[in-house]
């Protein structure tokens, strides 16, 4: 079975739900098709979403909550 | 003086500002600093530095039991918060004077008393000073709601008294309309803050932002004159000027005179800005709050008057009376600041974290640029966008934004986007010229003009 990396395409803090009361946008074993959040990345001060821009199912997450994240690196591994 | 070494409570362009004044009065600088700034200017040019924590401010700058702790395991005699992140939390100043040490700014209470809306709104009526028409207080009867509002005369907004920054604010333009807007706000205000108190308040359409600078040393207190800061992107000073070019010199003083009241009668001690809507069709002008720290604009009311706003911050927290008699405050000249954005004004104003490649920064009489750049900087993407001050000075306004046009044409920051082009058009600009604008003008606009910004 193939893996393949979502990245994240800004540097900033990574948070998994769109606030703290919801629950993460994916979790392991979800589904994700293109164009589907996974989080969020925080970056002076501004929110923007990230989506996947492949099919495939979750396998991990590589970045945690609230991690600080460079541009381009991975946050989330999928099944593809 | 007795404080002998400062821990700076604070990053970027300001912590540079600070170890500069610091240092000129012989005050040996200690420099906080997430993981994600270790590289940073301010870390480069303090006598010393401490790590405090992981980049998320949360987890450094904002996190007060680790500031106190790191400041005072340094041995620092005294904590400067600068602007934004600790600066107006009143429990920070309380620990820090808790931990045996001087916070840089007025005390808890003092900070606590004006960072409430409504006290603070008490404070400005007890001392004699304008506020906006409403209510004293919470408003829970809607008979009397409705007799204040026809009283105050439409539109009025109604606003949670537990809310702020914009949130929790209806605007009714008639009675019918108040009617409507009263339950639902209780309701909402209930729901979104656990606190369905409202008060009501007048609508100021199209007022300019002006501010007054303070000095205070716990008895008595000076003015320095004004700055106006109408020109706002979503209810953040792009420009700043001092003085205002809108106000009379019978109004001016009366303004400067009121602010000046206000902070005597609190006792404060320290800088400190009172903030006014000026409405300049009638000449009223309106207390909105008071700002209890040193502010991003306070170069524009130093090149005025001469005074060295940091230093004196320092001088007060050292106990040292205040230096200058009111009639020692003169202004001089006009002096212009725009503020240097890593953000991209072409394109909504995006973020534009990044490397800084070559930078060419302007010189010459007139102009001063206080910023956290050097060349080959990684800005992080962790705290707010600013990278630096554009300060001019001129002997008339015009002259001013003359020099401000020509030293942003010198000024290049390669490998990110900044807010520049943005202050060119508008030095360019005819009602930016005449000074014919108000806190809502910028964003009418931006809706015409962003797009060319680049």
């Amino acid at each position: 079975m193939a893996t393949e990396h979502i990245q994240s395409p800004l540097p900033g803090t990574f948070y998994r739900r769109p606030s703290p009361e919801e629950p993460p946008y994916k979790s392991e074993g979800d589904s994700v098709a293109p164009g589907d959040v996974i989080g969020l990345i925080e970056v002076m001060k501004s929110f923007h979403e990230v989506k996947a821009d492949k099919a495939g199912k979750v396998v991990r997450f590589i970045a945690e909550n609230e991690e600080a994240i460079m541009a381009g690196a991975p946050l989330l591994e999928i099944e593809v | 003086m007795p404080i002998r070494s400062l821990f700076i409570a604070n990053r970027g362009e300001i912590a540079v500002r600070i170890i500069r004044a610091a240092r000129e009065l012989g005050i040996e600088t200690i420099q906080a600093y997430s993981d994600a700034d270790a590289d940073s200017l301010a870390v480069q040019i303090a006598d010393r530095s401490v790590n405090v924590g992981r980049p998320h401010a949360t987890k450094s700058y904002l996190n007060i039991e680790g500031m106190v702790e790191a400041a005072r395991q340094s041995g620092a005699d005294a904590v400067h918060p600068g602007y934004g992140f600790l600066a107006e939390n009143p429990d920070f100043a309380d620990a820090v004077a808790a931990a045996g040490m001087v916070f840089v700014g007025p005390d808890g209470n003092t900070i606590r008393m004006m960072g409430d809306k409504v006290s603070a709104r008490q404070a400005a009526i007890r001392a004699g000073v304008p506020v906006v028409p409403g209510s004293e207080g919470r408003i829970e009867d809607p008979s009397k709601a409705r007799a204040l509002a026809e009283e105050i005369g439409f539109p009025v907004m109604i606003k949670a008294a537990a809310g702020g920054g914009g949130r929790g604010i209806r605007i009714a333009a008639s009675m019918e309309e108040f009617e409507q807007a009263l339950p639902q706000a209780r309701a909402e205000a209930q729901a979104a803050f656990g606190d369905g108190g409202l008060y009501i308040e007048k609508v100021i359409g199209q007022a300019r932002h002006i501010e007054v600078q303070v000095l205070g040393d716990g008895t008595d207190v000076v003015h320095c004159f004004e700055r106006e800061c109408s020109l706002q992107r979503r209810r953040q000073k792009v420009w700043e000027e001092a003085p205002s070019a809108s106000l009379t010199q019978d109004i001016r003083d009366s303004l400067c005179d009121s602010a000046v009241a206000l902070a005597r009668a609190v006792n404060y001690s320290g800088a400190g800005t009172v903030e006014y809507l000026y409405d300049d069709q009638t000449g009223d002008y309106y207390f909105i709050e008071m700002n209890t720290r040193i502010q991003v604009e306070h170069p524009a009311t130093e090149w005025i008057t001469g005074i060295d706003l940091v230093a004196e911050m320092l001088r007060i927290a050292d106990g040292q009376p205040l230096r200058l008699a009111q009639d020692d405050v003169i202004c001089h000249g006009h002096a212009i600041e725009v503020r240097l954005n890593a953000e991209d004004p072409a394109n909504g104003f995006m973020p534009f974290p990044g490397v800084v490649g070559d930078l060419r920064l302007p010189g010459g009489p007139g102009v001063r640029f206080d910023s956290m750049l050097y060349s080959g900087y990684a800005i992080p993407p962790f705290y707010d966008s600013l990278l630096g001050k554009l300060i001019v000075w001129a002997d008339t306004r015009e002259a001013a934004i003359i020099r401000l046009d020509s030293a942003l044409s010198e000024l290049e920051i390669a490998g990110v986007k900044t807010t520049k082009p943005l202050f060119r058009a508008l030095a360019a600009d005819d009602a930016v010229r005449s000074g014919a604008v108000h806190t809502k003008w910028l964003e009418g606009w931006l809706e015409d003009n962003a797009t060319n910004l680049t």
